[in-house]
């Protein structure tokens, strides 16, 4: 039943990447358009998330019960030294979820949409930020528990370039998984040349984002190399990442909107495979050797148990209503009735 | 501001502001099914109308209670880490349960928000009752882990050590059903009576009347069966804890000495340092037939509690004395609502009948605030009660301070922000859901 457990882990936080870094990406990429684009990109991204953005981010709630339920040591720990990254996430994730209804159900458009807006799109930038920030603390091997002074036990656990890269880079997964996801909502062929240009130049700035962190954790002395390279699984998941990133610029303009979806979520699970593989079982590396690991500090058997059973569960009522729900609106486009505003 | 003092007054904040959105988020899907189950039944209009409005209401308040409640599974670990490493996987169960239906809640909502001309009719409605009903689920499930705090079970402890869990048995503790009645009605009667309250005040305005008595009158429906139910769950609330937690029982009545026959103290001001009440009014021997059923009967008092192991007692005993009258108030004004109902149907028209629902807007909400004060004050000085102290629970990390701070201007402003939206909705109804005065 462990393992039952560490796999809906796995894939909660996989779900949470995918989905609500879709969901972060598009408030992203409406923070970098055009003045003349940014009503565009809003209008056809709400279109097609509204249904399911409250869902999208229920996969975060999923991963941090499962953490504190069933690995309450690995929880605490983070949730002790992490504080304050973790703190800026939550003011991320208030300020985004609020602001997203707030735009779309205010009653009067005026000049309060240029306070939501604002708070919408830059929340969508600094809450993946954090997230990413507190992934790669989680593994740097800077978390000191017996650390004496504040600065060295609380900021300095996550304040590190590797840190920073690791978040800039989560940021552009983001924008880069909404780029590909929007190509196949445009309305019109314009509205799809548009997005297309800002698929290529998400995908470049993925790859400059990532190529900063491996010279980051260089700088810093963290073995992010050897970790990736070291085992054949990582070596192969990073190169079919990179074959099917091969794939997708060759279909860009090719109108196969599925298969760009399909291979980003590919691209983005072979990454976290990559990255969360060569410390399996491990899951947060601290400073003088200490490691928390999933096959050692679980509560006990029946927790685990129970745990399991109920996540179960949970999932066979879950999953087959949000397919149905992205199902449903995936194929009919919205009726005369208005439903948003 | 010391830090334990700065993290306690930050969960208190977190939770007193979620506890609002997650009831109104809870309570009013059920108000909008009502109403759109008359619109597909009757095909009056001003049904779907109020349905329509509500539910930009449900998806308001939805939205706002799902991110305080994320910010709360993170808050628990942030500010209680010693105690969230021994308590999660004994009172995980209901928090991984509450998951899936909360989770269930977002996707139904989904459907329902965006469902209009697109699903079938009934199909349609059926999606907003799952969401009335996972949502009240998953209320009940979050007080049954608050529950387990008051009444630990399912697990042995001895040296510093949790052992034998039971997951299951911590989740169903003698507390749970007791706690999670009076919490869902009150989560009714809370959102009943403001959701009528606001109508009502839009009746006497002269505002769109027609659409405004078809939504007070369900409101206030559930507002006054909600109100009526109440005092009895609340006898079953009082006996439970008079029978497990003496001392919060005790600190409710501020009950000082222990006594055969004891008196119900109402008001006063509990003097902690004398054990003595000033100004009350005492009612012999009734403090002992509520809490046993038994006018002779013997009540525990505070001095059968060690010192330390007290909970403050003037904070409990006004925050219990608000609820109970503020529950007194509104069970009036759901006998005054019954009785003009079944015999003076005239009265249901008139002004000062709507006078009085807006008089008791919040009311419902001050109750519930009063009364989540007396469970969680009163529960003091214990995080698991008997078992785990709050102060031995709380993060090491210093400067809370600044976090309390942070987290109150953004609960503020959020609030703010919360009640301008709902201002522009009730006063733009005639524009944006009443068809009858749409243009």
């Amino acid at each position: 039943m462990l393992y039952v457990v560490i796999i809906f882990l796995w894939a909660s936080i996989l779900l949470y990447v995918l989905l609500g870094g879709a969901d972060f990406g598009a408030g992203i990429i409406e923070l970098f358009s055009s003045k003349a684009n940014k009503a565009r990109t809003r209008r056809t991204m709400y279109e097609a998330i509204g249904p399911i953005w409250e869902a999208n981010h229920m996969w975060l709630i999923i991963a941090i019960v499962i953490l504190f339920v069933g690995f309450p040591k690995i929880y605490t720990t983070v949730s002790v030294y992490l504080h304050i990254p973790l703190v800026c996430m939550l003011l991320g994730i208030i300020a985004r979820g609020t602001a997203f209804v707030f735009r779309n159900y205010d009653a009067v458009e005026d000049g309060m949409q240029k306070i939501y807006t604002p708070i919408f799109t830059w929340s969508s930038l600094i809450t993946p930020f954090f997230l990413g920030i507190i992934a790669a603390s989680s593994v740097s091997g800077r978390i000191d528990t017996q650390a004496a002074d504040f600065l060295s036990a609380y900021v300095f656990s996550w304040f590190n370039l590797f840190s920073v890269t690791v978040g800039l880079f989560t940021v552009s997964i983001c924008a880069y998984l909404a780029t590909i996801f929007i190509i196949g909502q445009a309305d019109s062929a314009a509205d799809e040349r548009l997005f297309i240009r800002k698929a290529k130049r998400s995908i470049l700035i993925v790859m400059i984002s990532g190529g900063l962190v491996f010279a980051a954790a260089y700088a810093d002395q963290i073995p992010v190399f050897n970790w990736i390279f070291g085992r054949l699984p990582g070596i192969v998941a990073i190169v079919s990442a990179s074959i099917s990133l091969l794939i997708m610029v060759y279909l860009l303009d090719k109108q196969k909107h599925v298969w760009l979806r399909l291979l980003a979520g590919f691209q983005v699970t072979m990454i976290l495979f990559a990255a969360t593989y060569t410390h399996f079982p491990n899951i947060v590396l601290m400073k003088h050797g200490e490691k928390l690991s999933l096959l050692l500090h679980q509560g006990q058997a029946k927790t685990i148990e129970s745990l399991g059973y109920a996540l179960l569960i949970g999932s066979l009522f879950i999953l087959p209503a949000l397919i149905y729900l992205i199902y449903i609106f995936q194929t009919r486009k919205p009726g005369s009735e208005e439903s948003g505003h | 501001m010391d830090d334990f003092l700065a993290a306690r007054l930050q969960m208190a904040f977190s939770l007193g502001f979620h506890i609002v959105f997650a009831c109104i988020g809870m309570v009013m899907p059920f108000f909008m099914t009502v109403a759109h189950f008359i619109w597909l039944k009757t095909k009056n209009p001003v049904y779907r109308d109020v349905t329509k409005a509500w539910s930009k209401g449900v998806a308001i308040f939805f939205a706002t209670g799902a991110v305080s409640g994320t910010v709360l599974s993170f808050e628990l670990g942030l500010l209680w880490p010693k105690f969230m490493e021994h308590a999660g996987p004994i009172f995980g169960m209901p928090f991984s349960l509450e998951g899936t239906a909360f989770f269930i809640e977002a996707i139904a909502l989904g459907f329902y928000l965006y469902g209009w001309g697109r699903l079938k009719p009934w199909f349609h409605w059926a999606t907003g009752v799952v969401v009335g009903i996972s949502g009240l689920l998953s209320g009940i499930l979050v007080v049954a882990a608050n529950s387990w705090m008051n009444s630990p079970a399912g697990f042995e402890f001895a040296d510093g050590q949790y052992f034998n869990i039971d997951p299951v048995k911590a989740m169903f503790n003698d507390a749970w059903f007791s706690q999670a009645l009076h919490m869902s009605i009150a989560a009714f009667a809370s959102t009943g009576f403001a959701v009528a309250g606001v109508h009502a005040l839009m009746i006497l305005r002269n505002k769109n009347v027609q659409f405004h008595h078809k939504a007070f009158k369900i409101a206030a429906i559930f507002a006054t069966i909600a109100a009526c139910l109440q005092p009895l769950s609340g006898d079953i609330s009082a006996k439970d804890v008079a029978n497990r937690q003496p001392a919060k029982l005790a600190a409710m009545e501020a009950h000082f000495h222990t006594e055969k026959s004891a008196p119900l103290i109402i008001g006063g001001i509990p003097d902690e340092k004398n054990e003595t009440v000033k100004y009350a009014i005492e009612i012999p021997g009734m403090l002992s037939f509520m809490a046993h059923g038994d006018f002779k009967s013997e009540v525990k008092g505070l001095d059968s509690i060690p010192k330390a192991d007290r909970p403050p007692v003037a904070v409990t005993h006004y925050a219990f004395q608000i609820m109970v009258g503020l529950g007194m108030i509104m069970l009036g004004i759901a006998a005054l609502y019954f009785f003009a109902l079944w015999k003076k149907r005239n009265w249901l028209a008139q002004n000062w009948m709507h006078k009085v629902f807006v008089f008791a807007t919040p009311a419902g909400f001050i109750a519930l605030e009063a009364g989540w004060t007396v469970t969680e004050v009163g529960r003091q000085p214990w995080i698991i009660h008997g078992v785990m102290r709050t102060a031995d629970a709380v993060t090491p990390m210093p400067g809370i301070a600044w976090s309390f701070y942070l987290f109150t201007a953004v609960y503020i402003s959020l609030s703010c922000i919360v009640s301008l939206l709902l201002y522009r909705q009730i006063t733009m109804v005639g524009r944006l859901y009443d068809s009858s005065t749409q243009s």
